[in-house]
């Protein structure tokens, strides 16, 4: 198989990686990705602004993976994770990059694109407005989703969701989202 | 009616509900993957309050972190003090957020924007 998730990420995403997983995204995994987050981030003395931010995001985006991940492909290298996800922690100037990467059946591309692509048409007060909303008229799915992390992400960080499908074959897309969580907003 | 008492973890607050003082706290961080088994309890427990609650009860909200599937659990939590306070008896809401932490102040705002029970909004200057 010609498929290798790490190999469509961008040149500029090799330099000041502090944390990098791939494999099974469990609640003990979650933990120890987001203890030494934050121990990195209080090391290098980042504003408890920013660090709030950061936290928010990786328990979201963590936790949009532990929730709503689509089983693996047959002929993935990895059988043995039943959540598999990707994570990759980045310094950037004045902030953080928070990509994610995932499995997403071919039937769920385009509702999930097409939800994201309403948030990044919504201005800050829109977003604020479809989080109320959800907040008050979603009940929590059988997965366990409350369905508002992508809002949550949207909100706290006033960035536009970047993301990327990569055809994997013709029942599966890779998944890539990529995160901006800086000081300037 | 026995308080409900439940002690903290990295994941999940420490919450202590006070029938007999009128007096419920919940407090530092609550990101579980799983917050519907969390809460249940608590909601649980304010139903059976909701039946004799005192006069007056005093919430204090004191989060650090939390995440949007509790989000939806804590709004369950005000909508049973919402039936309270509509049963003509005093709820207040002391909702604390620290100095530079504006989305906290703001999750704040959206509740208060959707329970009808008066909320202070308490900044914690360090």
């Amino acid at each position: 198989m010609g498929f290798n998730i790490e190999s469509y990420l961008p040149d500029q995403l090799k330099n000041n990686i502090i944390l990098f997983y791939k494999g099974n995204v469990d609640s003990d995994v979650i933990n120890h990705i987001l203890d030494t987050v934050e121990d990195k981030m209080i090391q290098v003395n980042d504003q408890s602004r920013l660090r709030k931010k950061v936290y928010n995001v990786l328990v979201e985006s963590l936790q949009n993976l532990y929730h709503h991940v689509d089983k693996v492909p047959d002929d993935f290298e990895d059988q043995t994770s039943e959540k598999f996800g990707m994570l990759i922690v980045q310094k950037v100037d004045r902030g953080y990059k928070i990509i994610t990467g995932n499995f997403v059946k071919a039937d769920n591309v385009e509702r999930l694109e097409e939800k994201i692509k309403k948030i990044n048409r919504s201005s800050h007060e829109e977003i604020k407005e479809l989080y109320k909303f959800i907040l008050n008229h979603q009940r929590i799915s059988a997965k366990g989703g409350g369905g508002l992390g992508l809002v949550d992400i949207a909100r706290k960080t006033g960035n536009k969701l970047e993301y990327t499908f990569k055809e994997y074959n013709d029942k599966y897309s890779f998944f890539y989202l990529d995160i901006l969580v800086n000081e300037d907003n | 009616m026995e308080p409900i008492i439940i002690e903290g973890t990295p994941k999940t607050p420490t919450v202590r509900f006070d029938a007999a003082e009128g007096i419920f706290e919940i407090k530092g961080r609550s990101i579980p993957e799983n917050s519907v088994e969390f809460y249940k309890p608590i909601v649980d427990w304010l139903d059976g309050y909701k039946e004799t609650p005192l006069n007056k009860t005093v919430v204090n909200i004191r989060l650090e972190y939390f995440n949007t599937s509790s989000s939806k659990c804590i709004l369950d939590v005000f909508k049973k003090l919402e039936a309270i306070h509509k049963a003509k008896n005093e709820v207040e809401v002391n909702w604390y957020y620290e100095e530079d932490d504006e989305d906290m102040l703001e999750a704040g705002e959206d509740y208060e924007s959707i329970i009808r029970v008066p909320f202070k909004m308490i900044e914690i200057v360090e």
